[in-house]
């Protein structure tokens, strides 16, 4: 009850910011038409598959999913640093109902922006098929481990800082190193054995995997970005709780 | 009867002492002002008694559960209105309201019903669907309080309620809080002496996280040979400096 009451809270607030409306639904959709864009103006000859709808559309989806850690590190933040947590630390709600009041909509506003970016990937070239809808939940892990990264900024830093790590640099870093924007198989060496060792190209080519119905490639990505997820996401949920039951809110 | 009763409650940070060794007994239905400069111990005590920070050292028990055993019972019983206001900005003045009343265990009816009346009583009915963000200092200050009140806790902390508002509007909130006197055991911690003189029933003086004095105004300046709070304030402080 109190998980359902805090969550539906946080949606509001989320939900109510135009700009986050506008990165959290808007901007895949405008990267989407961007790299068809790119892929028409494309010869046949040159033989580059990287921004067509099957390859690019799954890419663009995890990259979505970023704006979670800056959706829910912001929100986190500006709830610590206005009192409104210490508001809240003070009623009747457990660790578990904070962690989940903020996780839940987060989850559930990134599979919707995945089914619209798959849905308008539709008309653009990109069957929507039960792969699609598999893609879709694929992305799940990633955004627990963004959700996780905002979660553990936002119990750190103040909303500015976290605009910073989660808007800027996190969402470049998961970017270049997802190959959605250039393609890592091709440029190899370290940049490869680098975007490798990192979950976000995990991540993208877990939904590739997925559109493509290749189920045994998706679970040895998922297996990476699910490690890297628990492991993140627990330790925002100490420092979380370490925050609630510290002496410093 | 007493609602708080604290015994050695002390708080440290490192080698900084903020609370020491406050032994303090608060009725139940009474109006109790905590008074201190900046730095006191003033926030660092309410803190403590409504379970935000544990104390280093000592207890208080709180309608008898005591802050170190049993917070959760502590939590259910009291509610808190913070320094700074602590608002949702994106929420309606009857989205916030409602969302508290729900946390602390009001069914749908209940909370829409309660939010009807504090709304009532802290004249916010006529604002109910605006955004909070969009609301000026003092309104905004004024549904913080109703926040506080609408689980209708038997204990209520008041972190310096009127700070940073107009004339205006402390006085409009000095009457919301008047009314409440009696009904709801209210703890206050504020800088402002005609705050206390207009409130509260009794007063507590600490300084540099010690508890100096407890009394009446009455008491206190007959303590202090004075015929001012401000002045007994002052001797008890520069006494203790």
């Amino acid at each position: 009850m109190r998980t359902s009451i805090f969550a539906i809270r946080n949606a509001k607030e989320i939900l109510r910011d135009p700009i986050n409306l506008f990165f959290g639904l808007a901007f895949p959709v405008v990267l989407l038409f961007l790299f068809s864009m790119i892929n028409s103006a494309i010869p046949p000859e040159a033989n580059n598959p990287m921004f067509e709808p099957g390859q690019m559309t799954p890419g663009v989806a995890m990259f979505g999913t970023t704006f979670m850690a800056l959706f829910s590190g912001m929100l986190l933040s500006k709830d610590r640093t206005t009192s409104f947590l210490m508001r809240l630390f003070t009623s009747p709600m457990r660790s578990v109902d904070f962690i989940l009041g903020y996780t839940l909509p987060m989850i559930i506003f990134a599979m919707v922006q995945s089914l619209i970016t798959f849905f308008i990937a539709a008309f653009l070239g990109l069957p929507f098929t039960v792969h699609t809808l598999l893609a879709v939940v694929v992305t799940i892990p990633i955004t627990l481990l963004f959700v996780g990264l905002g979660l553990l900024c936002g119990s750190l830093m103040n909303d500015k800082a976290v605009g910073g790590i989660c808007g800027a640099l996190l969402t470049n870093v998961a970017g270049w190193l997802s190959g959605v924007w250039i393609p890592i198989d091709l440029i190899g060496g370290t940049f490869k054995e680098v975007s490798g060792a990192l979950p976000f190209y995990h991540a993208a080519e877990a939904a590739r995997m997925a559109i493509k119905g290749n189920y045994s490639e998706i679970v040895q990505h998922l297996v990476i970005v699910f490690a890297y997820a628990i492991v993140v996401y627990i330790i925002a949920v100490a420092v979380f709780h370490q925050k609630m039951s510290g002496d410093k809110v | 009867m007493s609602a708080i009763t604290t015994t050695n409650l002390t708080k440290k940070y490192g080698q900084f002492t903020a609370v020491n060794e406050l032994n303090l007994s608060i009725n139940e239905g009474e109006l109790f002002a905590l008074l201190g400069v900046n730095g006191a111990g003033k926030t660092t005590t309410i803190k403590m008694l409504s379970c935000l920070i544990k104390p280093t050292i000592g207890d208080a028990f709180v309608l008898g559960n005591s802050i170190n055993v049993s917070p959760h019972l502590v939590k259910q019983q009291t509610n808190i209105s913070p320094q700074e206001t602590a608002v949702a900005p994106n929420l309606s003045v009857r989205e916030n309201l409602e969302m508290i009343a729900g946390i602390y265990g009001q069914n749908s009816k209940d909370a829409k019903q309660s939010t009807i009346t504090i709304s009532k009583q802290f004249g916010i009915s006529g604002i109910m669907g605006k955004k909070a963000k969009t609301l000026s200092g003092g309104m905004q200050r004024r549904l913080s309080i109703a926040m506080a009140l609408i689980s209708q806790p038997k204990i209520l902390f008041l972190d310096e309620p009127t700070l940073g508002l107009d004339v205006l509007a402390r006085r409009e909130l000095w009457a919301g809080i008047t009314s409440l006197k009696g009904k709801t055991t209210i703890i206050l911690t504020t800088h402002y002496m005609e705050e206390v003189e207009a409130l509260s029933d009794r007063i507590g003086v600490m300084s540099e996280g010690r508890l100096l004095a407890v009394g009446t105004i009455a008491e206190l300046t007959a303590q202090t040979g004075t015929t001012k709070l401000e002045d007994a304030f002052i001797a008890l402080t520069r006494g203790a400096i």
